[in-house]
């Protein structure tokens, strides 16, 4: 391109301008996408809820268990092809740090509930008859180093006194869905019920549903809430990605928190680099006279301004994307703990980078019809 | 070649007919141009004079199709500018007018030859042939071993040759200066003038230059005076007379 020297000489005219100008892009685009990448993480839940599932949990909350005897008279619904009873164990694994989801299942129905989760049939086998067996998604066990035959001691603290159970790790699971969690421990009900106190007995936490058809949600929904109306444990039923957004809910409007810094971030971005490309175009009246001058057209100097613009952009966007594909693997598991698991998709680094030149192409815009329609004589007389 | 506020003749490069030029301050209205004629033959050297504020530069930038009059025509080489919509005049601009100016005006990030070689770049011409042009207009000058040296690694004079070159690197069809030697000391003042001289007699350019210095302006082939936006004829500066 024969006007690349005129535009990177003017990209280069002042270094230390143009290093702050492309820092601030790539510190805010490795902000969006470490923000991105967290509200991804969030959302993923409710993004891999399957249409065809429902949970039913206690109406008052998530914490407040059901009774183990509606499993029948929920089963009994027409419409479902599979019922299952899930409970929040909630141990801990050395430390507090090791945080990853353990859930008590019901072995007898898990798969044919929740079928996109596989675990090949031997390993399945031998979990079965295993009471102290667990299953363990593949993620979690890369991040532990567990393989099949450890025996991973876990310290129970909420169900009755402190106490440590051991499990054995008969199988690993993997998610035939994209971007499925991979994350989650299984043990045994049996093992479970054997262990905890009285008190604890005979309940669970949650049941989810898998329906024949999905389009049968709403009627079932109401079916199993109708069903257990002014009882002690009413339920409340809901598909599972209602539930998987009501989950996230929890921790606050971690979506609005994250659009609004991110909002902050672009619009920041957006005033500094066209406060750059305005001083730069001020400080170049002359020479862009000169330009018009000699024969360059309006559109001409237009698009030298927004070509330098443009390039800042995608310079700083993708230095800053870049730093975030490196440091998000480590970040994500420095946080794995505190946060689900981060994962930098393409889409996250496609959408930086759309970003990054959106600011760059609205940044130069101003200035650069400025000096669009700057008149030559005027601007001769400056200088 | 015929000035003042007359009728000029035909068939010159540069046709001038009653131009005025005014401009609008607040609610005042300023004749900068008053009914100006003007012709200039091709190879000319024409020098403008007058006190600041006479329309010396408005004449030059009417002429160089850098603004429009607010009445009149101006014709060059048979292309009537005057009418002519923005987009065009910045084409024919680039085509017809080699500019320079009092304060050079290069680019201080290109080099020399990166500066020369920008008129150019809206042309169709390959690198090759932009890179040859390009030395041949140092060469014209005399700063062809300069050519990768940035303006701040030259002096004024040398600066000023090398927007010399810039002006006449896609042979336009005349020169516009503005106060070439504005800037200058006198030998470097004298040494520009040779070289626009030069251009006049060797290479055949004609040339328009607006100029406050009297020693300056007795080395072109005729000198007009501004004075209230009315063109005066300077007898006394007929040096050369008109070029066959």
């Amino acid at each position: 391109m024969k006007f690349s020297s005129l535009i990177f000489a003017n990209l280069l005219r002042k270094k230390a301008r143009l290093i702050l100008t492309v820092g601030s892009f790539a510190i805010a685009l490795f902000l969006f996408a470490f923000l991105a990448v967290v509200r991804a993480a969030f959302n993923q839940q409710a993004d891999v809820a399957s249409a065809d599932r429902l949970i039913s949990r206690n109406h008052i909350s998530l914490s407040e268990p059901l009774p183990l005897s509606y499993y029948e008279q929920i089963a009994r619904i027409p419409g479902l092809a599979a019922v299952t009873h899930f409970n929040w164990f909630g141990g801990i694994y050395q430390n507090e740090k090791n945080f990853f989801p353990q859930f008590v299942i019901d072995p007898e129905h898990q798969r044919q509930v929740m079928p996109e989760l596989v675990v090949p049939d031997d390993q399945w086998q031998n979990f079965v008859h295993d009471r102290q067996g667990a299953i363990v998604g593949a993620k979690t066990a890369k991040r532990f180093g567990w393989k099949i035959g450890d025996r991973i001691p876990i310290q129970n603290s909420r169900y009755g006194p402190l106490s440590t159970w051991d499990f054995n790790i008969d199988g690993i699971y993997h998610s035939q869905n994209p971007g499925g969690d991979e994350t989650q421990f299984w043990l045994q009900w049996d093992y479970f019920e054997e262990k905890v106190p009285q008190d604890f007995k005979g309940r669970v936490g949650w049941y989810t549903v898998k329906l024949d058809k999905p389009d049968s949600a709403l009627s079932v929904s109401n079916a199993i809430d109708s069903l257990f109306d002014n009882s002690a444990y009413e339920t409340k039923t809901e598909t599972e990605s209602a539930f998987a957004a009501s989950f996230v809910k929890q921790f606050g409007n971690i979506e609005g928190l994250i659009m609004i810094i991110g909002s902050v971030v672009f619009f920041t971005l957006l005033l500094v680099t066209g406060n750059t490309m305005a001083i730069a175009v001020r400080e170049r009246t002359g020479e862009l006279a000169v330009l018009k001058a000699i024969g360059f057209s309006d559109r001409t100097v237009l698009f030298f301004v927004l070509a330098e613009s443009l390039l800042i952009a995608v310079i700083g966007g993708v230095l800053g994307l870049g730093l975030s594909a490196l440091a998000i693997p480590g970040l994500g598991s420095t946080l794995a703990g505190m946060l689900p698991p981060l994962n930098l998709s393409a889409t996250i680094l496609a959408l930086g980078l759309l970003a990054s030149l959106l600011v760059g192409a609205v940044a130069g815009i101003v200035p650069g019809i400025g000096a669009m329609r700057m008149r030559v004589v005027t601007a001769l007389r400056r200088i | 070649m015929t000035g003042g506020n007359g009728n000029g003749k035909t068939g010159s490069l540069i046709q001038v007919r009653r131009i005025d030029k005014t401009y609008q301050r607040g609610q005042e209205e300023i004749d900068v141009l008053r009914g100006l004629n003007l012709d200039v033959n091709k190879g000319q050297f024409v020098a403008f004079m007058g006190p600041s504020g006479s329309g010396k530069t408005t004449l030059l930038n009417l002429l160089g199709g850098l603004d429009v009059p607010t009445r009149g025509s101006i014709t060059v080489a048979s292309d009537e500018i005057t009418h002519m919509s923005r987009g065009k005049l910045t084409e024919w601009r680039a085509r017809h007018v080699g500019f320079i100016f009092q304060m050079y005006n290069l680019i201080p990030v290109l080099t020399a030859f990166q500066n020369v070689e920008l008129p150019l770049l809206l042309t169709n011409l390959s690198k090759a042939e932009r890179k040859k042009h390009v030395e041949t207009a140092l060469t014209v000058v005399g700063l062809a071993q300069r050519m990768n040296h940035y303006p701040r690694q030259l002096s004024g004079g040398q600066e000023q040759r090398v927007a010399i070159a810039r002006a006449i690197v896609t042979d336009p069809s005349f020169l516009l200066a503005d106060e070439p030697t504005g800037d200058l000391d006198r030998k470097s003042a004298d040494e520009i003038m040779a070289l626009i001289r030069t251009l006049v007699k060797d290479h055949g350019k004609t040339v328009l230059m607006v100029t406050h210095d009297p020693m300056v302006a007795r080395q072109s082939d005729v000198t007009f005076h501004l004075d209230k936006g009315v063109l005066v004829e300077d007898a006394a500066h007929l040096v050369a007379g008109e070029p066959a």
